[in-house]
């Protein structure tokens, strides 16, 4: 009672004081953050005081240890295919401002400035993420045998990421950035986020070593390279000095190069660690399990996780080719991306070979398909990226949309599509259902999803190339042939066929949050089976030539 | 020839040679001892243990 | 039991020898690639012209950082003959070594910003700003004119030059003391700017939005957009480049 009562004070304590901190903030942005803590804390003050137990005999403590603390994975499951659908709701959105600037709406809230961080946080972050987070957690207790360590520090890395992204999405509409690309977040948000990221960590190495296995599964390495590479990007990314105590503004702590150095040595790692190394992390569980064979090769993936990890960390100045950055920081940061091609395709073939001799699933299961087909992006970007790492390449494709055609191959096709495979993975296990609500509705959204990838990566290649030879053409005079404008209007066609691309792949995660919605409901579409039309090989043979009864036994075999 | 510039090119030099040798080595012997034929079972296990049981729901 | 119990160490001390030797293996990289950035002195070569920015260039500056600006300008020139007859002198270390953060941007949908300083008329950019295709058709810029109707409030102009200096710009002591009145002054030509232009030289001492009686944030932006590679006098920095 005294516990509950004290809990609860504590909260609504919390709550006055970030009260107090948004009516003495120094700008608009830290008092609507401080605003928004304020109502966190008060929400979590009053429903520890509603929800708890104020009986004299304190409840019977359940015995729990041979059951998986799932709770926080369904709220994760639902989470991500939330932020997915908001983020690329989003990215269509600001496609459509560069294809038709009319739709920035001539409000400040809505420019292509402040939503773009909106889009790219909410797809990295909030739908990778959260993704993540699930996945792990999810992983980590049927890798390990073992129930997930402290649920209630599971809870709070939940939604204390939920309230990360939050701060992080309205600050960006009301102009509190960094300007540090896919670190834009302030000071205290960053810190926030730190709290939250060490008890990711607590509980993901608490829950390994309370194991039941002798042997960490590889998926759990990667998930663990993951966490504490995010860590220490973050942490030396970030470092800022506030201007006030009470205002969102801070100033870097690094300045001209040294700051691009880090922070694209950050910008490059968030690539590798928090969107490559965390999904081989699902890849290397979801893929073996839903093909249900082990794994091609163990020992690749051993050397494939080494390697990956050592060569991805030097890749960062590839970002800065050309650029005032050192040539020999330059020249490092291409030969290490040229060398990563090898990993990159090593966990490549590892993850489609593990399919040998079950390749008519890609056929009859659009799971698998999506597997491969994420597998496949991941393939192409990943021989891209060395490609483009290469400084002659790079001083075309620099600057260009080629870049963005980059890295929605990636994004959309490897992140989306493992991500998307994995939740129609884990959701009828997670509820407890028979199977997902319709697998036609999962081959629709695999469709949907790759045709949109499709126009958008092609659309932007050509986009790019265009731009980068129209901006070096000369004339026979000796002149440059094009005005930068000229350029932009050369866009026009591609940036709307980027658009159309899409909305395809959005409308594929409306499908998704459809089937996934129907799914956890309970409800199964009445629907013929994928596999095609039904076969039984014990009648694929010719008809018996008439026998007498009682002389129809075969020889035994 | 500043101080900064000499530890430069000692580093330089180091990429240049023993240290290159010695990662090499070092990535060599990592996958040597990976693929080493003892292991073979152990792999084994590990690969296939995400089968051994059915999932627990909670 | 105390073989279990010896057994379970193992165990533990596994996945933090995994953790410790993943951590290691991701830190080489870092290592040697940024640490020498901050002690090898050739990395930014002292250029002559280059200081800090004024208040007021300061408050443009953040606009430009508020506004997110970056994703669609860089300010970064390559060495490239098409960027250099484009935008002028390819950007050297040295002009963004006051830059906290850093703005060299990663994509062109518009064009580099290093040296648009004095390239069109504070009219222009005015005009510009708040509609850009009414001067530019085909632009797809987003507009910003509440930039011309909104004052330009910063609670304590002079805490900002104070971080600045905590994080290595050699703003004085004299240039904290007068920061308020350095900002309010640079926009009015009638008021006394003191020694503003001896303390941050070719400092552009005039009423940047065509609107005399406010201090607007169109003043403050577009007094840094003229500032932008206009202080680097580039025919005595190549001498110095030819001499090295």
């Amino acid at each position: 009672m005294t516990a509950i009562l004290l809990r609860s004070s504590g909260w609504l304590g919390l709550a006055l004081l970030a009260l107090v901190a948004a009516l003495a903030g120094a700008d608009r942005g830290f008092a609507v953050h401080m605003a928004i803590v304020a109502l966190a804390a008060a929400l979590l003050g009053v429903t520890t005081a509603v929800r708890g137990n104020y009986s004299h005999q304190p409840a019977a403590p359940a015995d729990l240890s041979g059951q998986y603390y799932d709770e926080v994975i369904r709220w994760g499951v639902i989470a991500t295919v939330f932020w997915g659908v908001v983020g690329l709701l989003m990215g269509v959105v600001i496609a459509s401002q560069l294809a038709w600037p009319l739709a920035n709406l001539n409000s400040e809230f809505t420019t292509f400035g402040r939503l773009r961080p909106l889009h790219t946080s909410a797809v990295i972050f909030a739908f990778g993420g959260n993704a993540l987070i699930a996945t792990s957690f999810y992983i980590v207790q049927r890798t390990c045998r073992a129930r997930l360590f402290m649920p209630g520090l599971a809870r709070f890395v939940f939604w204390g990421y939920q309230l990360f992204i939050v701060l992080a999405a309205t600050g960006y509409v009301l102009g509190v950035t960094e300007s540090r690309e896919y670190a834009e977040p302030e000071w205290y948000v960053d810190i926030w986020l730190t709290i939250v990221w060490v008890a990711y960590l607590a509980v993901f190495v608490g829950t390994i070593a309370k194991r039941h296995e002798p042997h960490i599964y590889v998926a759990n390495w990667f998930f663990l390279a993951f966490i504490i590479t995010v860590a220490m990007l973050h942490l030396v990314n970030n470092l800022s000095l506030p201007v006030s105590w009470l205002g969102s503004k801070s100033y870097s702590a690094f300045s001209g190069v040294q700051d691009a150095l880090v922070q694209w040595w950050y910008g490059h790692n968030a690539v590798g660690f928090f969107l490559t190394a965390g999904f081989l992390g699902m890849m290397y569980y979801f893929v073996p399990k839903q093909a249900d064979r082990p794994v091609y090769s163990y020992r690749l993936s051993i050397v494939h996780f080494w390697s990956l990890i050592f060569l991805y960390i030097w890749a960062g100045p590839h970002h800065l080719h050309y650029t005032a950055l050192p040539d020999w920081a330059q020249t490092l940061g291409m030969v290490f991306s040229v060398m990563l091609w090898m990993p990159s395709w090593g966990g490549m073939i590892n993850g489609l070979m593990t399919l040998n001799g079950a390749w008519d699933r890609v056929r009859t299961d659009p799971i698998i398909r999506m597997m491969v087909a994420a597998l496949a992006f991941y393939g192409m970007s990943t021989f891209e990226g060395p490609m483009m790492s290469i400084k002659s390449v790079n001083s075309l494709s620099h600057y260009t949309n080629w870049t963005i055609g980059h890295v929605h191959s990636g994004a959309l096709g490897w992140n989306g599509m493992i991500t998307f495979a994995s939740l129609y993975y884990m959701a009828p296990r997670l509820w407890g259902r028979q199977r997902l609500y319709s697998l036609r509705l999962v081959n629709l959204h695999f469709w949907l999803a790759t045709l949109g990838i499709v126009f958008y990566t092609a659309s932007m290649w050509v986009a790019g190339i265009t731009q980068g030879l129209m901006w070096r053409e000369y004339g026979g005079d000796g002149y440059l042939v094009y005005a930068f404008v000229e350029v932009v209007a050369a866009m026009h066609p591609y940036y709307i066929i980027r658009v159309a691309g899409g909305l395809l792949y959005f409308s594929g995660a409306l499908v998704m949050a459809w089937n996934i919605g129907m799914t956890i409901a309970g409800r199964l579409r009445d629907e013929a089976p994928m596999a095609g039309a039904a076969f039984d090989p014990g009648r694929d043979r010719p008809l018996a030539p008439f026998a007498p009864a009682g002389a129809a036994a075969l020889p035994a075999e | 020839m500043s101080p900064s510039a000499l530890t430069y090119d000692a580093l330089r030099h180091a990429a240049d040679s023993w240290g290159l040798v010695f990662m090499t080595l070092v990535f060599l012997g990592a996958i040597a001892w990976t693929f080493r034929p003892g292991a073979r079972g152990h792999h084994a296990r590990a690969a296939t243990m995400i089968f051994d049981e059915d999932d627990r729901h909670g | 039991m105390a073989s279990i119990y010896v057994r379970h160490k193992v165990i533990e001390r596994r996945v933090t020898l995994l953790a410790v030797l993943a951590f290691i293996t991701v830190a080489i990289g870092g290592i040697v690639e940024i640490a020498p950035l901050f002690w090898i002195e050739s990395t930014v070569t002292r250029v002559e012209g280059v200081r800090p920015y004024t208040p007021l260039e300061l408050a443009g500056r953040n606009i430009y950082v508020r506004e997110g600006c970056y994703g669609c300008h860089s300010q970064m020139i390559r060495p490239f003959r098409d960027e250099t007859e484009r935008y002028g002198h390819y950007s050297l270390a040295a002009e963004s070594m006051y830059d906290h953060p850093f703005q060299w941007g990663s994509e062109r949908t518009g064009p580099d910003l290093a040296r648009v300083g004095g390239r069109y008329s504070d009219e222009w950019h005015v005009q510009h700003l708040a509609d850009p295709r009414a001067v530019v058709p085909q632009s797809i810029m987003p507009p910003y004119a509440f930039l011309a109707d909104r004052d330009l409030k910063i609670a304590d102009i002079a805490a900002h030059l104070t971080a600045l200096r905590h994080v290595g710009v050699p703003y004085s002591d004299a240039d904290i003391a007068r920061a308020a009145a350095d900002l309010a002054a640079q926009a009015d030509p009638d008021a006394d700017a003191g020694d503003l232009a001896k303390r941050y030289p070719k400092v552009l001492i005039r009423d940047f939005d065509g609107k005399p009686a406010r201090l607007t944030e169109m003043d403050a932006l577009v007094a840094y957009l003229q500032s932008l590679g206009s202080h680097v006098d580039f025919a005595t920095a190549s001498a110095q480049e030819a001499a090295r």
